[in-house]
């Protein structure tokens, strides 16, 4: 086969793989979209389900995911942006820290099941959190954590070397080098991150069977004490999201409607998440224009 | 003419790599000293050691003393952030932060010992003066130092520098990157800064350290060869080497 053909043969094969991947991808979302999205309602969206009867809503388990989601995040930005600063920065490159990046690539390619058990061994039972939020933010943060410092870590270590040395040749102590001159350039990519990130932490389902629970106590919208059982923002009661919602009604669903809901439940998970990666990019792009371009 | 610099046996190693050897050299206060040679002599790696800016990297071990006004820098006591307030750089590219160009002059001052407000114009203004860029961008002071051209950018950058009140300036190249009109107001600028800083500038430009400079030191592979008044060393050079590389025969 003479080099022009071998050539022609190659792009022919890269070409239909990557036609038939976005057609994959294009059919999977168009399904999804197009058999829930006519039973998305404001009703729907905000009424809470029913177990026998048809009619019911996900409104607490949107709430449910939204709020898990900031639990998390409340729990692994301040320590991952930390950790990110310190393997970036601080840290001596050496068996410490390559052993520090090993653990951080086998705790985010941890099977979400085998995560799931951990927390229900650990996080439920033996420091008794039971099922509630809480735990289950706790078992979000071990594939969150480590994208975060990864996140963190990759941001700062792109920032051009001439601004760090610019910062430092003034006189500047590294604490505020960082903190003045690194974040502000770095932080446009980790912010893109974590909002990326958050997409796999919103539609997770397997970690949160057995840590944040497969129920929701009745809940009063009206009450925001966070330490009353009834209230949304305790964050020590067990509360089902949307995605372990969706398995549930799948597989045991009583109400006449469950495939409805279904179908709807899950084009609304499809449709926040593609929400998340779209604000992500119009923000990073957003962000680089204001630092870059001038007013 | 009293000394700002006294460099005494100065050794310089990245890890088992010897960059620079045995340097002995003074820089007398106020006034301009070229280092010339070929690319990959030491130039840069010195000019970073009289700032410890090679502190950065780990692997360098650095031997012998360099005194700033009699102190050694290289003390085990010293504040390497009092000295790099002390002994300014100004870089290679133009490196402005992303911000006004106000906040980039105010950037310095604001963080070591957070003037007022009406204080902090002054010196931005003072600064801009000092870098011959006032009178350019005193409109527009808030709009993005990134807007700037090249050259106003490097003098940015040099005002940036003047802001934290050094006694030093180091240059590594900063010209290498611009056109030759903004080359040339930098130029000027030396003159004028050399009134009141002691200036330390790495250039490839022979005429450029001819034209500029009070001193010339010429690096080949890690040693000073020669170090003398630039009108001396360029008229008689008593090395051979140093003759023949100003005469572009080599390097
Ligand atoms: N971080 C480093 N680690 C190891 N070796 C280095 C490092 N930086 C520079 N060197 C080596 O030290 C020597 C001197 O480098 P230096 O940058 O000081 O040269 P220079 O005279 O400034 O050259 P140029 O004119 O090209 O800028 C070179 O051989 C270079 O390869
Ligand atoms: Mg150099």
């Amino acid at each position: 086969m003479s080099a022009k053909t071998a050539n022609r043969v190659a792009t022919i094969v890269i070409i239909s793989v990557a036609v038939f991947i976005v057609a994959l991808l294009a059919g999977l979302l168009g399904f999804i979209l197009v058999r829930g999205i006519g039973h998305i309602s404001f009703d729907f969206l905000t009424s809470a389900p029913q177990t026998i009867k048809a009619g019911g809503g996900i409104g607490p388990q949107l709430f449910n995911s939204l709020f898990l989601l900031v639990l998390t995040l409340i729990i692994t930005v301040p320590l991952g942006v930390g950790a990110g600063i310190y393997m970036s920065e601080y840290a001596k490159p050496g068996r410490f820290t390559d052993f520090i990046r090993l653990i951080v690539e086998v705790l985010s390619s941890f099977p979400s099941i085998v995560v799931g058990l951990f927390g229900l061994l650990v996080i439920v039972n033996l420091f008794g959190l039971g099922f509630s939020l809480f735990s289950g933010a706790l078992a979000l943060t071990v594939f969150n954590l480590p994208l975060m410092v990864r996140i963190t870590e990759q941001a700062i270590r792109g920032v051009p070397r001439e601004q760090k040395e610019a910062s430092l040749a003034l006189g500047l102590s590294r604490w505020k080098t960082i903190t003045s001159v690194m974040m502000p350039i770095a932080l446009p990519t980790i912010i893109t991150g974590t909002i990326l990130a958050s997409g796999r932490v919103f539609g997770e389902a397997a970690a949160l069977l057995f840590t944040a629970g497969m129920t929701s106590p009745r809940l009063d919208f009206s009450n925001w004490n966070p330490l009353s059982p009834t209230s949304p923002l305790n964050p020590f009661r067990p509360a089902e999201t949307l995605a372990v919602h969706i398995w549930k009604i799948n597989s045991e669903g009583l109400a006449p409607d469950a495939a409805q809901i279904a179908a709807g439940a899950s084009a609304v998970l499809v449709i926040v998440v593609l929400l998340f990666n779209f604000t992500a990019r119009w923000f990073g792009r957003y962000m680089y224009k204001k630092l870059t371009a001038s007013k | 003419m009293t000394t700002k610099f006294e460099v005494n046996e100065l050794q310089l190693h990245y890890g088992e790599f010897h960059a620079l050897k045995q340097i002995s050299l003074s820089i007398p206060e106020r006034s301009v000293n070229a280092l010339i040679g070929p690319s990959g002599c030491g130039k840069s790696t010195f000019l970073r050691t009289l700032n410890r800016m090679n502190d950065m990297i780990s692997s360098v071990r650095v031997d012998g003393e360099i005194k700033l006004s009699g102190t050694n820098i290289y003390d085990t006591g010293m504040d390497v952030e009092e000295l790099r307030k002390r002994v300014g750089m100004v870089f290679q590219q133009p490196n402005p932060f992303p911000k006004s160009i106000y906040e980039n002059v105010a950037f310095g001052p604001r963080l070591h010992r957070k003037p007022g407000r009406k204080e902090l114009d002054e010196i931005v203004e003072k600064s801009l003066r000092g870098a011959s860029l006032w009178d350019e961008v005193k409109d527009d002071l808030h709009k993005s130092a990134l807007g700037l051209s090249g050259g106003q950018q490097q003098r940015l950058c040099i005002a940036r520098a003047l802001a934290v009140n050094p006694e030093v300036l180091l240059m590594d190249e900063s010209t290498s990157a611009l056109d030759p009109i903004s080359t040339l107001k930098i130029e000027e600028l030396i003159q004028e800064l050399k009134k009141d800083y002691t200036i330390v500038m790495v250039t490839h430009n022979m005429h450029q350290a001819a034209r500029v400079s009070d001193y010339t030191t010429f690096f080949l592979n890690g040693e000073v060869i020669e170090s003398s008044p630039t009108e001396k060393l360029f008229s008689t050079p008593v090395d051979h080497r140093t003759e023949q590389y100003i005469t572009g025969r080599f390097g």
